[in-house]
């Protein structure tokens, strides 16, 4: 349609982000490749020393609790959080009196500012002074110790990022607007209940939300840092130490700059490979599956 | 699915609408509480009494006033930086045929993947060494390059303006930028609101970008004052909760005035706040 001599006004509106990506995203990602096999305090020039990070990593005590942590918070804390948001959505699309107060409501912490969200969670959890406490106690639960006792401290982490799954449940939401109701209506005649609509309509009818939701989550709980950093910073007893933080305190408190370039490729390769298991997995199970 | 209004539902419906609102009411609550109130056992619900003075201290014992304005400032120039840079590449990616288009937009899709972990570091060196770290710099320079989201966002809106328009401005004898500008612009205004509600919120809460660049506290950004505050002070809850406060009601308003442009930004892009 458009001759070739336009090309380059083309190019010309292209260019500031063709030429931020090679400052700010090409130029990075190979400087830090490169970084990942030197010693290198980002001032003095930057030494080889081949694998050397990557052996001394794995024989770090902190990277392998670090990794640990992020695995235990990934995969107990995605589950929960994506359970518990098709509960919500399920619950808001029902015919309820202040349908929309409600979703606002649901939705509401999701907004709230991370490091505002982590300090009103490490008050509201706190053991003593804290309201959450009290009333376990009075339902005659445990009060447990939570961001102070290393056992309970990442469950706490969990229960707070519950309190903002807005983004996934609006999109579960849209999910389950977008099942035709007729599917519904046919497996009522064939008298199916709630729960065979449930499980053979709405969960496979789903899948590929729940698909894009556990990508994006695993993506975000292999990045977790505020949160955390403002919470707990990797206490008590290194017991939420988790993979961004050990990266940041590698890189900006200690200079360690390649060990940190190391770490942050292996981030990488585990991100890569939890998003190709999780794609694996759905595979097996999702809609093409279920729908046989 | 059900014709009947669903009275069964009511108890969960309420119980989690309990548990998504407590730990807000707790946090204002608590931002009225006097000290004795906010130490006390058990725990009081509503102080009698409310301090509203908690909230001046934060302008007269704490500079949260100058916490405000660097954040308004960074805010500001972040959100011009981006929708400035990134209708004009949205733009170029919608109008015009390039070779290789579509391989460069799949790489502008892949970037919005990428931890920031991987470029992080090389990014803090090489601004290291323009002497750019403990300047507000490193924050607002990048954005005038584009962002990636809203990149995408705007060029899908941009392929839904209908080709006659431009075509027809054409043959009047009007250049792209004019076509840009004049037709382009004012017909993409729902999108622009989108990626610029998002934007907002992205930077007024950012975290980790101002703990790596900044530390000069008289620099600091609402969150990175916040959480020094929070190491600084361990028992001011009341002064911590009030900050809190005053930083999330901003995104509260824009969330109560524009939720469903919210809402949409959600579902087209699936991003998180």
């Amino acid at each position: 349609m458009r001759i070739k001599a336009e090309n380059w006004k083309g190019f010309l509106f292209l260019s500031p982000w063709l030429i931020g990506l090679l400052v700010f995203t090409a130029y990075p990602i190979i400087a830090s490749f490169v970084f990942s096999f030197t010693y290198y305090n980002g001032i003095s020039s930057p030494e080889w020393t081949g694998l050397g990070n990557y052996v001394q990593l794995f024989r770090d005590p902190l990277f392998t609790k670090a990794i640990y942590n992020t695995i235990y918070l990934a995969l107990i804390g995605i589950p929960i959080a994506q359970v518990i948001s098709v509960l919500a959505a399920l619950l808001l699309n029902t015919r309820i009196r202040f349908r929309g107060v409600f979703r606002a409501v649901y939705f509401l912490p999701s907004i709230v500012p991370v490091v505002a969200t982590a300090l009103l969670w490490k008050w509201f959890l706190n053991p003593e002074f804290g309201p959450l406490n009290v009333f376990l106690m009075k339902l005659g639960l445990p009060a447990p110790g939570w961001l102070i006792d290393p056992a309970w401290a990442k469950p706490a982490l969990i229960l707070t990022g519950i309190w903002g799954i807005g983004s996934p449940m609006v999109i579960y939401l849209a999910g389950l607007q977008n099942i035709p109701g007729e599917l519904y209506e046919a497996a009522m005649l064939d008298g199916a209940g709630r729960f065979a609509s449930f499980f053979r309509i709405t969960l496979p009818m789903l899948s590929p939300v729940i698909l894009f939701n556990v990508v994006m989550g695993v993506i975000t709980s292999f990045q977790a840092f505020t949160t955390i950093f403002v919470m707990t910073n990797g206490g008590p007893d290194n017991s939420t130490l988790v993979y961004a933080l050990l990266i940041y305190r590698n890189a900006f408190q200690f200079y360690k700059m390649g060990y940190a370039s190391a770490m942050a490729w292996i981030l990488l390769l585990l991100t890569a490979i939890a998003v190709l298991l999780v794609f694996k997995f759905f595979g097996k199970w999702g809609y093409f599956g279920a729908a046989e | 699915m059900n014709r009947r209004r669903a009275v069964w539902a009511y108890i969960p419906v309420i119980a989690g609408a309990l548990f998504f609102l407590l730990p807000l009411f707790w946090m204002f609550a608590t931002s009225l509480k006097s000290y004795d109130e906010v130490f006390a056992f058990p725990p009081i619900w509503w102080p009698p009494h409310p301090h509203w003075s908690n909230y001046r201290e934060l302008v007269t014992e704490l500079p949260f006033l100058r916490y405000t304005l660097n954040t308004i400032f960074v805010t500001a120039v972040t959100l011009i930086g981006y929708m400035v840079s990134s209708s004009i590449v949205a733009f170029g990616f919608s109008y015009f045929r390039i070779p290789g288009k579509k391989a460069l937009f799949t790489v502008l899709l892949v970037t919005l993947m990428l931890p920031p972990q991987v470029t992080m570091i090389p990014q803090y060196i090489l601004f290291n060494k323009l002497g750019w770290v403990g300047t507000f710099l490193p924050l607002i320079i990048p954005p005038f390059f584009g962002g990636a989201f809203a990149i995408f966002l705007l060029k899908q809106f941009f392929d839904t303006v209908p080709k006659e328009f431009s075509e027809a401005a054409k043959l009047d004898g009007a250049n792209e930028w004019t076509i840009f500008t004049r037709i382009y612009i004012p017909l993409s205004k729902p999108a622009f609101a989108t990626a610029a509600l998002f934007i907002f919120i992205w930077t007024w809460t950012d975290f980790l970008n101002p703990l790596i660049y900044l530390n000069d506290d008289r620099m600091y950004t609402l969150s990175i004052g916040l959480q020094q505050l929070s190491t600084a002070r361990t028992t001011a809850w009341p002064q911590l909760m009030a900050g809190s406060i005053v930083m999330t009601l901003p995104v509260l308003l824009l969330f109560l005035v524009a939720q469903k442009t919210f809402i949409k930004g959600m579902r087209v892009g699936g991003i998180k706040a």
